[in-house]
C-alpha cells in the first residue's frame, strides 16, 4: 500500500502512459512510424 | 575474486550500455548491405535516442517517431509515441540517458581519452542547459507541425538538422556502404557531420555535452526525475554535507540538495563517493527503520 502512495505520480503516468499507447493505435499513429522507420530516412543521415 | 567483482562492479554500467546499444541495434546484415531493418518490430519505440534509419536498428527513435507523426498531415498530437515516452520517463526518468543511450555511450567512452584541462560543465552552463528546452518546443515540436509543404507536410527538423546520432549510426554507415548514397552527398551531409565532429571534440574535454545542452529526449525525461519509479532519495539523518557528491558528479549537480535534478542521468557515481551511505535509489530497501520521515526525495 506504501509502494503505491510513494510512488502515486509514477503509477498515474504509466496508466495515462496506456491511454495515449491505445488511443496512438486506434488512430493509425502505429503505422505512421512503421512506414516511417522501415525506410530509409534522408534527412536523418543528411541527404535532404 | 574481490578485486574481480568491484571492477565488474565499477564498469557495471558500461556493460549494459554496450549490450543495449548491441541489442537494439543487432540486424547485423544491415551493416554489411547497406541497408536497414524492416520488420515490424520497428512498431515499437526504444527508450534512447537510437536512430532507426541505423542499418542495425531493430526499433524507432522516439524523437524521430514522434516528428514523423507530428509533420504528417493526419495528426496534430502523437498519442503513441507520447505513451512510450510517459511510459519510459516514468518508469526510469533519466536511467535510459546514462544506461540505455547509445549515443550517451559513445560520449562516455570519449570522455575516458585523457586530455589535458578537461571540465566539468562549458562556461554560460547557467543558461546554455535550458537549450534543450528551446529545441524539444521549437525543432521536435512547433516547426514540424507548422512549417509544411505544399501538401501541407512537414519535416523532422531536429533529425534533419541537428541530430548527431543519426549522423553517426545512420549517415556514416549507410553512406560508407551505399554508392547511390554517395552520388547524393550535398551541404547538408557537410552541416550535420560539422555538428558530430564538434560534438565529438568537445565530449573529450566536457562530460556529455549533448546530454546536457542539447538533447530533447533527455529534456523531456529529465521532467521525470522527480517523479519516476527509479528515483534518488538523500537521507537527512545521514547526510553530513560534506560535498563529496556534487564533487563526483561529472554535471556538478548538487545531490544533497537535489537528488532528482532534471539533469541527473542516474550514473551513480554520487551513491558510490558518499562516505556514509546517505544516498540511494528507490530500488534499495533502508537498512534500518531510523530516519525514513528526514529522506529528501
Amino acid at each position: 500500500m506504501k509502494f503505491f502512495w510513494n510512488n502515486r505520480a509514477a503509477l498515474a503516468a504509466l496508466a495515462i502512459a496506456a491511454v495515449f499507447l491505445t488511443i496512438g493505435v486506434w488512430r493509425g499513429e502505429a503505422e505512421v512510424v512503421l512506414r516511417k522507420s522501415i525506410n530509409i530516412c534522408m534527412e536523418c543521415i543528411g541527404l535532404g | 575474486m574481490g578485486k574481480r567483482l568491484v571492477w565488474a562492479k565499477q564498469h557495471l554500467r558500461t556493460w549494459v550500455q554496450i549490450g543495449f546499444a548491441a541489442l537494439s541495434n543487432g540486424y547485423a546484415a544491415g551493416f554489411m548491405r547497406g541497408n536497414i531493418y524492416k520488420g515490424p518490430l520497428k512498431f515499437i519505440c526504444v527508450p534512447g535516442l537510437n536512430c532507426y534509419s541505423c542499418p542495425g536498428a531493430l526499433g524507432s527513435c522516439p524523437i524521430g517517431a514522434f516528428q514523423s507523426v507530428l509533420a504528417s498531415r493526419n495528426y496534430h498530437f502523437a498519442f503513441y509515441v507520447s505513451g512510450f515516452l510517459i511510459f519510459f520517463g516514468a518508469l526510469l526518468g533519466r536511467l535510459t540517458c546514462g544506461w540505455l543511450c547509445p549515443f550517451g555511450l559513445v560520449q562516455d567512452l570519449l570522455h575516458k581519452i585523457p586530455v589535458p584541462k578537461k571540465r566539468k560543465l562549458l562556461p554560460g552552463d547557467k543558461f546554455l542547459k535550458y537549450l534543450k528546452y528551446v529545441i524539444l518546443i521549437g525543432f521536435v515540436i512547433l516547426l514540424p507541425l507548422t512549417v509544411l509543404d505544399i501538401v501541407g507536410q512537414g519535416q523532422p527538423w531536429f533529425c534533419k538538422y541537428i541530430c548527431p546520432s543519426g549522423t553517426l549510426f545512420a549517415g556514416i554507415p549507410l553512406v560508407a556502404a551505399n554508392p547511390l548514397l554517395q552520388a547524393a552527398l550535398g551541404w547538408l551531409f557537410t552541416w550535420k557531420s560539422a555538428i558530430l565532429i564538434g560534438l565529438v571534440l568537445l565530449s573529450l574535454w566536457v562530460y556529455r555535452p549533448f546530454c546536457r545542452y542539447l538533447c530533447p529526449l533527455g529534456a523531456i525525461y529529465g521532467l521525470f526525475n522527480p517523479i519516476a519509479l527509479y528515483r534518488f532519495q538523500v537521507d537527512a539523518d545521514h547526510c553530513t554535507h560534506c560535498g563529496r557528491c556534487q564533487k563526483a558528479c561529472k554535471f556538478d549537480i548538487s545531490v544533497q540538495n537535489q537528488p532528482n535534478s532534471p539533469d541527473c542521468i542516474r550514473c551513480g557515481d554520487c551513491i558510490r563517493a558518499c562516505p556514509h551511505g546517505a544516498i540511494r535509489s528507490t530500488l534499495r530497501r533502508r537498512p534500518s527503520a531510523g530516519g525514513h520521515e528526514r529522506a529528501k526525495t
